[in-house]
């Protein structure tokens, strides 16, 4: 119980990432919370990459988070321009109005 | 050995809460506090285990960059008030179910997958890039990322480049009351478009129409 390994950091990361799947699958709110939620699931994937590196004693998960985390501030980036366009031309992103595709 | 475990478990358990909140909080803003909350304590784990670099750089993008766009956006968009108005209209949750199903399978998928783990130690291939103590955290990912990862690292850097294009061209409007500076209208012109010579009768004046 004392002593950290790898498995409670992957257990860490395993809890923090069905938390952010769990925030895309229940939301009712707006599209930021479920651009927040994935990046959860990246956060997630780093605390995953960053414990291996530690503990098999490897550099290469901590080059491959830093690029990670470049794609998730891109990711960010651009689903937020695509946000704001989408409410400038509907007037909403709430997820329960967003049903224009529903048929 | 007492003391990694306890501060272990206090950044786990706040990273843990603040996630939930994340997605359990009815107002957008506090779900971005409890989102800067999440990776100030992941950082603070990273730090801890060792990776130091990596949790600095988390703090800076993500505290720094990320969430307080997410906070300018929440700030643009007028959210707040369409949320309550949407909590009143309906509260209910027709797809509880099926979404906590779903994503209990996954997290039991993943704990199988831990609890399972086993790895050979001379099972791990030779170019591999061993962790040197002598040195610190960010001078050996300088070392490696500036040779082996070069090619990776200026993708990083086209990458980050693209987003920046795409958000300026996604977002970018026309605006029709405004007059832009436009070169080729400017230098088009031409004498029978742009000057008009008006013989002026005596005690008329001149009619000039903008």
């Amino acid at each position: 119980m004392t002593e950290i390994g790898l498995g409670h950091y992957l257990t860490l990361g395993a809890i923090i990432f069905t938390i952010g799947v769990i925030g895309i699958f229940l939301n009712r709110k707006n599209l930021i919370v479920i651009l927040m939620s994935i990046e959860l699931l990246l956060l997630a994937v780093n605390i995953n990459l960053v414990s291996f590196s530690i503990f098999l004693n490897d550099l290469s998960g901590q080059i491959f988070t830093f690029f990670i985390l470049t794609v998730a501030a891109a990711e960010a980036a651009i689903g937020l321009a695509i946000i704001v366009v989408y409410y400038r031309n509907s007037g909403t992103i709430l997820v329960e109005e967003i049903d224009k595709l529903k048929g | 050995m007492i003391a990694h475990s306890l501060f272990f478990y206090f950044f786990s358990f706040i990273a843990i809460i603040s996630a939930i909140m994340v997605t359990a909080s009815k107002n957008t803003v506090h779900s971005v506090f409890f989102l800067i909350l999440d990776f100030i304590s992941i950082s603070c784990l990273f730090i801890m285990i060792g990776a130091e670099f990596l949790g600095m750089i988390m703090l800076i993008v993500y505290v720094g960059a990320v969430a307080v766009l997410f906070l300018f956006v929440v700030m643009m968009l007028n959210v707040a008030q369409q949320n309550s108005e949407l909590i009143q209209k309906n509260n209910k949750y027709t797809h509880l179910p099926i979404g906590l199903i779903v994503s209990l399978i996954i997290f039991f998928e993943l704990i199988i997958v831990i609890g399972g783990w086993k790895f050979k130690p001379d099972i791990i291939s030779s170019n591999y890039i061993s962790i040197n103590s002598n040195i610190t955290n960010t001078h050996s990912i300088g070392n490696v990322l500036y040779t082996d990862y070069i090619h990776l690292f200026q993708l990083s850097g086209i990458i980050l480049l693209v987003a920046m294009i795409g958000a300026i061209v996604l977002t970018f409007k026309k605006r029709s009351g405004i007059k832009r500076q436009s070169y080729i209208e400017q230098i088009s012109r031409e004498k029978s478009t742009g000057v008009s010579l008006i013989d002026v009768e005596s005690n008329k004046g001149v009619n000039i129409d903008d």
